[in-house]
């Protein structure tokens, strides 16, 4: 079983959903964070409108999933295909994490391994 | 009695009232998030106990016939005022009138100490600074006994009495309450801020032109005079953010809005419509360098109480001298060769700033040796926010872990 974590750009929430969906990974939440990458922040006024600041605080959003070993390439060619932006892919279109995971656990039936996904 | 009067005077009572809660929506929202609650309740609070205050000797003090430095006791609890009492207008609707300046003008000085104050120890601030210093200022500007009514010093509706009194009140308690450990970098709600602005600009409307006491022309010329200085320093302080920066700061143009509405309060029975376009315009502009100064110094005034009401309310007080036209306020300003006018203007704004720096200086310093007072929360409280260590509540609870 894989878990995959991407930093998504938050308008194509929605688009992802649907990739995901069609390729049939049903499960998947969503959490909304901020941070920095090549995008280094946003700029900000601090005050009464006289200064700026630059904040490592640009709104992205992460989705977390866990499939099985088989779903691997699909899932990750659906959020690649689309998270990316329309017209000329940009910097901050994000970036997909993958790690193995040792066990799941459906908490109604018990269940364990990859039926409990 | 005049009827007509009488409900303008009510409505216009009920109007100063709502700036305070739109001046806990402008402040709430410039500080961080687990401060909001703190900040409102500030304001709040005042509205409550500052009528009991008032009710009980304040209005005696600032309104009785007393000296020309303070009032007396005469009207305590409000004794002796019966419903028939006043010309024009009912007394006990001056008193409730001026009891919502009252109330709004130690709200003002919260913005300074806001994110670290201690609740306790500011009711006991607010009751005796409204004692010692509020009554006493309000009595030399407003009372016909006042030494500076009777130098002649202008100030239709609290340029002095409330906005310089409370602005460098703000400064001397910035200074005792020392800086916020951890300052925020971004105000947390920008639509607060400019929904706390919306109310003020709204509320000062009863401010000024109440501030005619009738239902006349002067109210009239007060009412436009105000909206134009607020829209003009509006309009100047987002395109000073907007030459400097590329975009117009929404916090930026409700501040300028703010100071502009400072600054033509003294000046708003006096002058004219173009006057009020100046006073709004040179307000904005120095008020704006005002913050930009001070926030190069190492007071932590939080939420520029003293650049816009201090030195709003000092543009506004001279201003006044220079604008005022003798066919709306029945003096002459410097503009029209009156050049007389100018001494008592100065002369007001630095016994006002003089008398409430050291005397807020002094209740502070007081507060602060206070066993079980004391100015300031402690480093936990003040790190996890007033919110929950001062008041228990928060201002945004979802479910779940949050």
């Amino acid at each position: 079983m894989i878990k995959i974590e991407a930093v998504i750009r938050p308008e194509r929430v929605s688009q992802v959903s649907v990739a995901l969906q069609d390729v049939g990974c049903g499960g998947f939440h969503y959490l909304n964070v901020t941070g920095q990458g090549q995008q280094h922040g946003v700029e900000v006024f601090t005050g009464r409108g006289g200064r700026t600041a630059t904040r490592a605080a640009m709104p992205k959003t992460l989705l977390v999933t866990v499939v099985k070993d088989d779903m691997k390439e699909a899932v990750i060619e659906a959020i690649v295909n689309s998270a990316r932006s329309e017209g000329e892919p940009a910097i901050g279109d994000g970036k997909i994490f993958i790690s193995p995971v040792s066990d799941v656990v459906r908490v109604r039936t018990g269940e364990r391994g990859e039926s409990a996904i | 009695m005049d009827s007509g009067s009488i409900a303008w005077m009510l409505t216009a009572s009920a109007l100063v009232l709502l700036m305070t809660p739109g001046l806990a929506f402008f402040y709430g929202g410039l500080v961080r998030a687990k401060n909001v609650v703190s900040t409102i309740m500030y304001s709040f609070i005042a509205m409550s106990l500052a009528t009991v205050v008032w009710l009980l000797w304040g209005y005696s003090l600032a309104f009785g016939s007393g000296s020309a430095f303070i009032g007396d006791l005469s009207f305590i609890g409000l004794q002796g005022i019966g419903i028939e009492d006043g010309e024009g207008v009912p007394t006990l609707l001056f008193v409730a009138f001026q009891g919502m300046f009252a109330i709004i003008t130690p709200a003002l000085i919260t913005g300074a100490f806001v994110e670290r104050f201690k609740f306790t120890t500011y009711l006991v601030f607010l009751v005796l600074w409204l004692t010692l210093v509020y009554a006493p200022v309000c009595h030399w500007v407003w009372h016909e006994n006042g030494w500076l009514w009777d130098m002649g010093a202008l100030d239709f509706a609290g340029g002095t009495v409330v906005h310089i009194n409370a602005g460098i009140a703000a400064v001397a308690a910035a200074m005792m309450v020392g800086k916020r450990r951890n300052p925020g970098m971004e105000p947390h709600n920008v639509p607060y801020v400019v929904l706390g602005a919306g109310l003020l600009w709204f509320g000062w409307f009863g401010f000024n032109a109440g501030s005619a006491v009738a239902a006349d022309t002067l109210a009239v010329s007060a009412f436009i005079v105000t909206n134009v200085a607020a829209a003009t320093a509006a309009l100047t302080w987002g395109l000073i953010s907007h030459f400097r920066s590329g975009r117009m700061s929404a916090v930026g143009v409700a501040t300028g809005a703010v100071a502009g509405l400072v600054a033509i309060t003294p000046a708003s029975g006096f002058v004219g419509p173009m006057g009020a376009l100046a006073i709004g315009f040179i307000a904005g502009v120095l008020c704006f360098i005002s913050v930009e100064i001070i926030n190069r110094t190492g007071l932590d005034d939080a939420l520029d109480v003293f650049a816009v009401h201090g030195v709003g309310g000092i543009v506004g007080a001279l201003l006044t001298g220079v604008f005022a036209v003798e066919a709306i306020g029945g003096t002459a300003g410097l503009i029209e060769g009156n050049g007389a006018v100018m001494g008592p203007q100065i002369i007001g704004v630095l016994a006002t700033l003089g008398y409430s720096l050291v005397v807020t200086l002094a209740i502070l310093f007081i507060l602060d040796k206070i066993p079980g007072l004391g100015l300031r929360v402690g480093e936990r409280d003040e790190d996890e926010g007033l919110d929950i260590s001062a008041h228990g509540e928060r201002a945004h609870v979802r479910d779940g872990a949050d």
